[in-house]
């Protein structure tokens, strides 16, 4: 994927030969993105996502001065100069204040919508990087050898996708947290207590792995028969150090293509997954258990399904708008497709 | 072609055979604890857990034991103790909800996904393009479960133009069947018409590219009969396929979350509300008859794909 | 001018396209001709432009980021500036196109016998059936075996060397007048590149339509050509009939064509003559003669662009893109005896 730039040439007699110089494809890559408007801005509104919910003890200690999981159900604030029950006498929780306590209201529970909604977003955040981590590396480590050596190690583990492929994501994913809630995890050295934000991580990440082991296993298997990897055998070089010197690398534009990607599935899997209660256990704030609890309220109080829900689409929406941008700078056949000029 | 055939469905049966084996680890082996007291839910009482070990065969060789979850599920007899009814009855009473969830939702994601994604493709990167382009992304990105009880709250509560969830027979009335069907139809396509539209408008604009299309324009073709018979025939091959996974997985309740807000009672309720209660039993079957229904799904589509596009069967 | 006589005149031919690294120029100031039943062989490395021309003759590059200028006239209609109706008519029908990669240009899900019949279709008004029959009659001619079987199958299910069969049978099935082939059997095995060519070549000739060969094979040049074009970086640089091209080049980019050719009746040692150097930028193309750079010839006129003339008297079709002088040329074009190129820094001249 190179592109060749001329250096300027001047004429005369005696003059040398006109060079060329090849333009690597991430910095054309790079310089692809930077024109893209749309793209940037959604990448710098997800880091501000992030940056805020990094930031949620602050807030919740000095903007709000209350935690996640504390709950006000019987007391009273004063808003505007009228002192008002934080949740009423029919269990109707009061709405966005818009003051710094109770900025966006409480829930069922008393509890400060704002703050949870940032703390909701760590864990959000959290499990989301962390399951793409797990699928990435387990995914390219399989569809890798599974590609490389093909044959029987190639059945295998084409097979094991396909088991896990079978399950539709959140049925699987519902399967297995509703296995793991009740007792936690423990195979060899991997202890886990049932309540443990790593077990939606371990979830989401195992459940994707066939979409990108899949794609990138293609890939490998179209690799290995070029010219550069006879290169390298006859060269002597062992089936790892192909893998890792030759192959890898020429994958990176598919894994850097496919982690924004995977990192909003998998928010939205782990929306779902606590949503229906078999991902992030309760009491623990996530955006999908907020809108759980939010449509039971959705008469009196749409916005507590609302405000997460916003944020949550608001937050994916923004990584797939980059991920499209990144997948669009990188691929050259994507020109085309923007015919624009 | 008929020794594909014979392959792909050798092919399904080894995996179908490791899909009992994983669904049994993930329920009985993998996790802490005792397993007949997680199959008996929480409000079991001891003599019945030790009456489910036995039943189960939780006292026998694991290898024992896996033939007796099978064969409860295979031959309908699984029970769930916490609501002391047959799984599988019950599966049978939510199962016209869900099909009529998945086929008219599929039937509407099909078409608009195709024409959302036929508009895309007509000019690329002016404002229609990239006007859906931007909507497709936004309902991709959007979990239905938030689209689902958005819609309820407008139309429904806000406004009465629809009705606020149940489900009504189709025998029974078929202008209510639709009204109750209308919201969860469209929330649960919303994603999939984003999704399948983007799919499509790559997959013709990738074809119009293609050196067979250059070929016919040169061959004097006009170009709407360039489009239909050269790039639509190329692109809707994999929609195709796409199409018949997801329809697979929606039936098997996929459609979980949407059959849960609006109360459609269906499989995907009946396995969302035994998660509620952590009650075993229907989601195990639930879960491994979806596999089942995908895997045999996609041994068809692969079947199909290979009838379709003729340079397939070769390279299986 | 279009006195009527030619049946392709292209007159000052210009395409370019828009494109991230800036403009490139990829046809530039083309003009030639070709007779009807005459064979035109067109000549030129890799981005000399040679596929961009012929297909821009039929408006296949027409696109959002594309320009051209000058004109293109067939049988008295002017193509450039034509509606694409009308180009739909003449493509296949009357000017038909033989692609470089059989395999990629013929669909992959759609049989063999569906893809001919749909182009007679689109051109005669015949039914199904006859344009089967047809179909079947012309995969016959040009050599496929079991013909009416054969015509059931798809395009991954023959050879190379059938495939660009037929692609030729396609080609033939409206009775064209001109058939524009470029580089037809690069992607064929060398054993049967020269059949399938002579092939084409003896249809061609018995259906008397003219023929566009698109080729860098001199061999190929020599042996079927009546008339030769020659392209560098976007222009054309050298035009005559194939006698006088091989006769009396007048073009260092020709002789260094010529010269690099290997002979079997020279001795092997001696290592291949090479045209130093790499095809220029058609982004930023040198000023003024496009092959200078690479030209021990060049001299201080070499700044202007040199203009397509006849420079010949006695060769009035003999065109080239050089500012030596005749003289010059025949003196300097001898290297060892033989015509070539010389290698080295350019000799100052008087």
């Amino acid at each position: 994927m190179n592109t060749q730039e001329l250096l300027p040439s001047a004429l005369g007699p005696g003059e040398e030969l006109p060079v060329e110089v090849a333009v690597g494809s991430y910095r054309l890559a790079v310089r692809r993105l930077r024109h893209n408007m749309g793209a940037l801005l959604a990448g710098v509104l997800f880091l501000g996502v992030v940056v805020c919910c990094i930031c949620a003890p602050l807030y919740a200690r000095y903007v709000a001065h209350t935690g996640p999981l504390d709950n006000h159900i019987s007391e009273q604030v004063t808003v505007g100069g009228h002192r008002r029950d934080v949740v009423s006498l029919i269990g109707i929780p009061i709405g966005p204040t818009w003051h710094a306590r109770f900025l966006l209201g409480a829930d069922f529970n008393g509890r400060d919508v704002a703050v949870r909604m940032l703390y909701g977003g760590r864990n959000s955040l959290i499990v989301g990087f962390s399951a793409t981590a797990i699928t990435m590396i387990v995914a390219v480590l399989i569809a890798l050898f599974a590609g490389y050596y093909r044959g029987w190690v190639d059945s295998v583990l084409t097979r094991i996708l396909d088991v896990i492929w079978a399950y539709p994501a959140i049925l699987l994913g519902v399967a297995i947290g509703t296995s793991l809630a009740l007792g936690g995890i423990s195979i060899g050295p991997l202890q886990l207590s049932g309540g443990s934000l790593y077990i939606p991580a371990l979830i989401i990440g195992f459940v994707n792995i066939p979409y990108v082991a899949k794609p990138i296993r293609g890939q490998v298997i179209a690799l290995r028969e070029k010219e550069f990897v006879d290169a390298a055998r006859i060269l002597n070089a062992s089936g790892l150090r192909i893998m890792l010197t030759e192959i890898l690398p020429n994958l990176s534009s598919t894994i850097v293509v496919l982690v924004p990607l995977m990192i909003a599935n998998s928010i939205l899997l782990e929306a779902g997954l606590s949503y229906l209660g078999a991902g992030v256990q309760p009491p623990n704030p996530s955006w999908g258990t907020m809108i759980s609890d939010g449509v039971k309220l959705i008469t009196s109080s749409p916005d507590l399904v609302l405000a997460p829900g916003l944020m949550l689409v608001l937050t994916v929406l923004c990584i797939n708008i980059f991920g499209e941008g990144m997948r669009d700078a990188l691929d050259p056949r994507a020109v085309r497709r923007r015919t624009r000029r | 072609m008929n020794r594909f055939i014979v392959r792909r469905a050798f092919q399904a049966a080894i995996v179908l055979g490791l899909v009992s084996i994983f669904t049994f680890l993930i329920f009985q082996v993998i996790p802490n604890g005792d397993p007949a007291a997680r199959l008996a839910g929480r409000t079991a009482t001891p003599e019945q857990i030790a009456a489910i070990a036995r039943s189960w065969g939780f006292d026998r060789p694991i290898y024992i034991q896996y033939l007796h979850t099978m064969g409860k599920i295979f031959t309908g007899s699984v029970i769930s103790y916490t609501q002391q009814i047959n799984v599988v009855d019950q599966i049978r009473r939510g199962l016209p909800a869900t099909i009529s969830l998945a086929i008219g939702a599929g039937f509407i994601w099909l078409v608009f996904g195709i024409l959302v994604g036929l508009l895309s493709s007509l000019r690329p990167g002016r404002l229609l393009d990239r006007t859906l382009g931007f909507l497709a992304l936004t309902s991709i990105s959007s979990p239905v479960f938030v689209i689902g009880s958005v819609a309820l709250y407008f139309f429904a509560y806000r406004t009465s133009i629809l009705p606020s969830g149940g489900y009504v027979p189709l025998t029974d009335n078929p202008l209510h069947w639709v009204e109750h069907l209308l919201l969860p139809w469209i929330s649960l396509s919303l994603p999939f018409i984003g999704f399948y539209s983007r799919v499509l408008r790559g997959n013709v604009l990738d074809a119009k590219h293609e050196d067979y299309v250059r070929m016919a324009r040169a061959k004097g073709l006009s170009s709407r009969r360039v489009l239909v018979r050269h790039v639509l025939r190329n692109s809707l091959i994999p929609i195709m396929a796409l199409w018949g996974l997801d329809f697979a997985g929606v039936i098997g309740g996929g459609a979980i979350l949407i059959e849960s807000i609006f109360d459609l009672r269906g499989v995907g309720q009946y396995a969302a509300e035994s998660i509620q209660v952590l009650d075993v039993p229907p989601i195990m079957v639930i879960v491994m008859y979806t596999a089942v229904l995908v895997v045999i799904m996609a041994a068809i589509i692969d079947v199909l794909y290979a009838y379709l596009d003729p340079r397939i069967s070769l390279n299986a | 001018m279009n006195d009527g006589k030619h049946l392709l005149e292209v007159d000052d031919l210009t395409v370019s396209f828009e494109t991230e690294v800036g403009r490139v120029r990829a046809v530039d100031h083309a003009s030639f001709f070709l007779n009807a039943g005459e064979i035109l062989c067109l000549v030129g490395e890799s981005g000399s432009g040679k596929s961009v021309m012929t297909s821009s003759l039929i408006g296949l590059t027409r696109a959002e980021n594309a320009s051209f200028s000058g004109t293109v006239h067939y049988d008295g209609v002017e193509l450039i500036s034509a509606p694409e109706r009308t180009l739909e008519r003449i493509r296949g029908g009357q000017i038909a196109v033989i692609p470089q990669d059989p395999m990629t240009a013929l669909d992959p899900v759609l049989r063999i016998g569906d893809q001919i019949a749909e182009q007679i279709r689109a051109h005669t008004d015949v039914g199904r059936a006859e344009a089967f029959d047809r179909a079947v009659e012309l995969m016959d001619r040009v050599g496929i075996p079991q013909a009416r079987t054969r015509i059931r199958a798809f395009v991954h299910e023959f050879s190379g060397g059938m495939r660009q069969r037929i692609m030729i049978a396609m080609a033939l099935s409206c009775d064209p007048r001109l058939i524009v082939a470029d580089e037809p059997t690069t992607a064929l095995d060398v054993t049967i590149q020269a059949q399938i060519l002579h092939e084409l070549a003896d249809l061609c000739r018995e259906t008397g339509t003219a023929l566009i060969l698109v080729t860098h094979d001199f061999g190929v040049v020599a042996e079927l050509a009546d008339r030769v074009v020659v392209m560098y970086g976007g222009r054309i640089v050298e035009q005559a009939t194939v006698t006088d091209l091989f006769d009396d080049p007048q073009h260092p980019y020709t002789w260094g064509l010529l010269g690099s050719v290997p002979r079997v009746d020279r001795p092997r040692s001696a290592r291949l003559p090479t045209i130093a150097g790499a095809p220029p930028s058609l982004v930023r193309p040198p000023t003024g003669c496009h092959f200078a750079p690479r030209c021990p010839h060049r001299f201080e006129r070499c700044v202007e662009v040199p203009l397509l003339e006849a420079r010949l008297p006695r060769q009035p079709g003999h065109r080239d893109r050089c500012w030596l002088n005749v003289d010059e040329k025949r003196r300097l074009r001898l290297v060892g005896g033989e015509i070539g190129l010389a290698s080295g820094a350019p000799r100052t001249l008087a």
